[in-house]
């Protein structure tokens, strides 16, 4: 191998580290909304880069931390939307029926792929 | 040289036993769409034994049939835009002279992912495609460096022989 050759394998290695890195050290960048509807009316929008907590018409209580959005406590017994994993990711939502209370994330990262065909 | 037609015949048929033998190599590298590319060998070869010119009729002409009796119309487009670009950065890299077999080799394997990337930005219409860069990245060069030390020995021993 000539000297140029192993300059372009270098460079190729340094070119994918800073990659990989940029792409497990860049996440959460907090892209995206949080977008509230109660009773199928706009509550109100949240960006999800901010950390903050969002009380829903004392009936429910959402926060955001880390670039994604959880419910925190809800006023309905089932408490289904309390136990539903923190969202983060565009299209994803929480819904709380009883209060008829509709959480979504809008121009968020895009969903993870499950599978690939070939 | 009259027999021209006849050779060229000749090593098209050897480009796709090497993609059909490829294709009955089971170990899978446990990423997805990456594999030894062991055709792209004959074309680093006929690179440096003809020309860039003739590799590249090789090449277009290998992915047809091979994509026409292995795979389908969606891997030819991802194979065409590798191998076009491949090729082109390869006889860039080799007429510029100051990389080896095994630089031109690495560069071509690297070039080969990255046209297809892009293809399949354009496909799938997205970017998030792009996380995928880094891991094609190392992968086109790791095959690059496994078909550029087989093409190195097989072209010192093929020194005196000339293609057609």
């Amino acid at each position: 191998m000539k000297k140029n050759d192993w300059i372009m394998v270098a460079a190729v290695i340094v070119i994918a580290s800073a990659f990989i890195g940029f792409h497990f050290f860049g996440k959460n960048s907090g892209n995206g909304w949080v977008e509230v509807q109660v009773d199928g009316e706009v509550y109100g929008s949240y960006p999800l880069h901010r950390e903050q907590t969002i009380e829903i018409n004392d009936t429910n209580l959402l926060t955001v931390v880390n670039g994604a959005a959880e419910m925190k406590r809800a006023s309905c017994p089932d408490q289904v939307c309390v136990h539903h994993k923190e969202i983060s990711r565009n299209g994803e939502s929480i819904i709380c029926l009883p209060n008829k209370v509709v959480i979504s994330i809008v121009d968020g990262e895009e969903p993870e792929l499950d599978a690939v065909a070939n | 040289m009259k027999n021209k037609a006849a050779y060229f015949g000749v090593f098209t048929a050897l480009a796709l036993i090497f993609s059909y033998v490829e294709m009955l190599i089971p170990i899978q590298f446990g990423i997805p769409g990456i594999k030894l590319g062991l055709a792209n060998l004959l074309i680093v070869i006929f690179l440096y034994k003809r020309n860039a010119i003739e590799a590249l009729l090789l090449s277009v002409v290998r992915i047809v049939l091979a994509g026409f009796m292995f795979t389908n119309l969606f891997s030819i487009l991802y194979s065409l835009a590798g191998g076009i670009l491949s090729l082109a950065v390869m006889a860039l890299l080799k007429n510029r002279g100051t990389f080896s077999v095994m630089g031109v080799s690495i560069a071509g394997g690297i070039s080969h992912n990255m046209g297809q990337l892009v293809v399949a930005m354009l496909v799938v219409e997205t970017y998030r495609v792009g996380y995928y860069f880094p891991v094609l990245l190392i992968a086109g060069m790791l095959t690059g460096m496994v078909i550029g030390v087989a093409a190195n020995e097989v072209l010192k021993r093929l020194h005196n022989v000339v293609f057609y």
